[in-house]
């Protein structure tokens, strides 16, 4: 993977305000064919923000984005689908009053034609939402009909993230999508990141876990207030720095050692949390 | 699904298979609709036997009401499934009626193009109503509370500016628009002594109610576009992430109720030969509840057709069927609040049923 080749995906000088409130400042990066970009950083730096941005869900206010090397806008979510671009946003995704299968498809759904009347085709759905749900080593559901609000949180999310690797042609963005879940469902998110990499996608895989971001990430992007306060390859930094950075730039040593002293002359208190 | 069934049956929580249909039952709300109609038929059949409830005549009184309320009711049940509510609906009835009866009476127009431009002019106050609610993010209860009295407001203002009445005529216009829009007492077959009308005292609106329910059955079920709808109502943010065009179908469903009930002033119109500018509040309590009746959720996001349609001929029968049987006709108040109650009671059950009995199961 050279560098020179065009990014799949790009901003440049992105700016993004919600009113009076700036919460994105001049974001340039670049995400490539086969590559994974971490996004790091702390609450409310503006990681799901940025994702926003780039899946169509705001408009930047200053500066563009590029894809494939043309400039592109979007201007709703469906425009950025059609690009290719699926994102899994940290909240929501799923309908619990709807079936596994309907809600797999909600906005996509596939129809079988019976001349101007469009049917929806449940068999099809509810087929290709367990198929799929299953990779994600989610064996337990088996059945398409069933109601997604008797799911598990984790499941519930497995099922919006594979929803996305299915849509996903060219981009596949994750906005946490490894918080709600348990060891063995995140490794098998990992896992599936791996391989939409291989197979060519660009990913953007925002988490707060460093071990995580270290399994699967080729670059790293720290933002920090908005801005993008550092990014580089693999390896160029260890362990220890990647957390520092994703703790805001503070030392993630010097907390830690913060918090001991203090747990050692208060009898195992944790501190107040400073306001 | 069979693989499913057999493990839950297997499982020693869930007991044996007849109480797993019942389960299952329950958490089809319009099974529950359609119970609570047989037993209120079944109620109501008993106790008016003798005042000819099951005659005829007699059924037609609450199929009739009940198909007026069941018009509006299922574009209603699609904005609460979506997450909204209409209650301008109140002055849309006379307003259709109206903007009819002053198309054909006033303007001279063809019987059609006034049911046209009153369904323009309905469609137009829908819109308005949508772009409000997708604009401001105001609560559409306000939003059509608004409206309900601009549209009451202008009902009775426009009428006296322009045909300086408040009770317009529209005298009948042919037998084609009276048995699509009125009823069928001019439908008489054979002669002399033989003679008899067929519908005799059904009206039209009662076929006009069953295309509806079909054409919404095939919307909100079969085509895809349901699933949009139950998505928006189930979470908004993301049904437009996932790309749903959330605000034009919001928009869409509240032109839709605009003009089912302008539809159903224009038959009140037909059959009584006049229009009156007086809104019908009780018509927005009336079709809320049918709603409900129906299992159509409160929060959003679930809902069905059969259910509304079986929720509005229950409440057909408790709302007019107490004038066929013994009963003091004050209580009808009552036992229409008493089926509320009960109605939202198994919905939020079959809500908590839907959203944890499948995870308790395993
Ligand atoms: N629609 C909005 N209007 C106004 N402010 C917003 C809006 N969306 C986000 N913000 C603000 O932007 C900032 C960044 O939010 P964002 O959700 O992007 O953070 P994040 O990096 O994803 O945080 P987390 O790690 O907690 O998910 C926050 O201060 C938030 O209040
Ligand atoms: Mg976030």
């Amino acid at each position: 993977m050279s560098d020179n080749k065009t990014p799949v995906l790009e901003m440049r000088k992105v700016d993004k305000s919600f009113g009076p409130i700036d919460v994105l400042h001049e974001i340039s990066l670049k995400v490539n064919q086969g590559e994974v970009l971490c996004l790091l950083g702390d609450n409310g730096a503006g990681k799901s923000t940025l994702i926003k941005t780039l899946s169509g869900v705001h408009q930047p206010t200053r500066g563009e984005m590029l894809m494939d090397g043309n400039p592109v806008h979007f201007d709703r979510p469906r425009d950025a689908q059609e690009m290719g671009i699926a994102t899994v946003h940290q909240f929501g995704g799923t309908y619990p009053l709807m079936s596994v299968g309907r809600n797999f498809f909600a906005g996509n759904e596939p129809t079988k034609g019976v001349g101007p009347f469009k049917v929806f085709d449940r068999q099809k759905a509810n087929r290709i939402a367990v198929e799929q749900v299953q990779k994600m080593g989610i064996t337990r559901i088996t059945d398409g009909d069933r109601l997604v609000g008797g799911l598990s949180g984790g499941e519930r999310q497995s099922l919006a993230i594979a929803r996305a690797v299915y849509f996903g042609a060219r981009v596949l963005i994750l906005d946490e999508p490894t918080a709600a879940l348990g060891v063995k469902q995140a490794a098998h998110v990992l896992r599936i990141v791996n391989e939409a990499k291989r197979r060519g996608l660009a990913v953007i895989f925002i988490t707060h876990q460093v071990m995580h971001a270290m399994a699967v990430g080729d670059h790293f992007a720290v933002l920090i207030r908005g801005a993008i306060a550092a990014d580089f390859r693999k390896g160029a930094k260890s362990r220890e720095e990647i957390a520092d950075l994703m703790a805001g730039g503070e030392s993630m040593a010097d907390l830690e050692a913060n918090i001991e002293g203090y747990m050692e002359t208060h009898d195992g208190h944790v501190p107040e949390p400073a306001h | 699904m069979t693989m499913a069934d057999t493990k839950e049956t297997d499982s020693p929580a869930s007991g044996p298979a007849s109480s797993f249909s019942l389960l299952d039952l329950f958490r089809r709300p319009e099974a529950g609709a359609a119970a609570g109609f047989i037993l209120i038929f079944l109620f109501f059949g008993y106790f008016g036997v003798d005042k000819n409830f099951l005659t005829a005549l007699g059924s037609s009184t609450w199929l009739n009401f009940a198909s007026k309320v069941g018009i509006i009711a299922i574009p209603i049940a699609f904005l609460m499934i979506a997450g909204e509510l209409d209650i301008s609906v109140g002055a849309l009835i006379p307003a259709g009626g109206i903007v009819l009866a002053m198309s054909v009476e006033h303007f001279g127009f063809n019987i059609w193009m006034g049911v046209l431009f009153s369904f323009v002019v309905a469609a137009a106050i829908g819109w308005v109503n949508g772009m409000l609610v997708t604009r401001t993010q105001v609560p559409s209860l306000i939003v059509t509370l608004a409206t309900l009295f601009v549209v009451a407001g202008l009902n009775a203002y426009l009428s006296k500016q322009v045909a300086g009445t408040t009770q317009h005529s529209l005298p009948d216009a042919g037998v084609v628009s009276e048995f699509i829009l009125g009823d069928y007492h001019s439908l008489i077959l054979g002669d002399g002594d033989s003679a008899f009308t067929i519908f005799r005292s059904l009206q039209s609106s009662f076929f006009i109610w069953i295309a509806v329910a079909i054409g919404c059955f095939y919307v909100l079920h079969v085509s895809p576009w349901g699933n949009w709808i139950l998505a928006m109502g189930g979470d908004e943010d993301s049904a437009r992430n996932a790309g749903i065009p959330t605000d034009k179908l919001k928009i869409a469903l509240f032109m839709l109720s605009a003009m089912a009930a302008a539809l159903v002033g224009m038959t009140e119109a037909v059959l009584a030969n006049t229009a009156s500018t007086t809104t019908q509040f009780g018509m927005i309590f009336n079709t809320i509840i049918c709603v409900v009746v129906g299992g159509v959720l409160l929060t959003g996001g679930f809902g069905t057709v059969t259910g509304v349609v079986f929720g509005t001929l229950t409440f057909g029968i408790v709302f007019q069927g107490i004038n066929f049987t013994a009963f003091d006709k004050d209580l009808n108040m009552l036992f229409i609040g008493a089926l509320l109650l009960v109605a939202v009671l198994m919905n939020d059950t079959f809500r908590n049923l839907a959203t944890s009995a499948s995870t308790k199961k395993k």
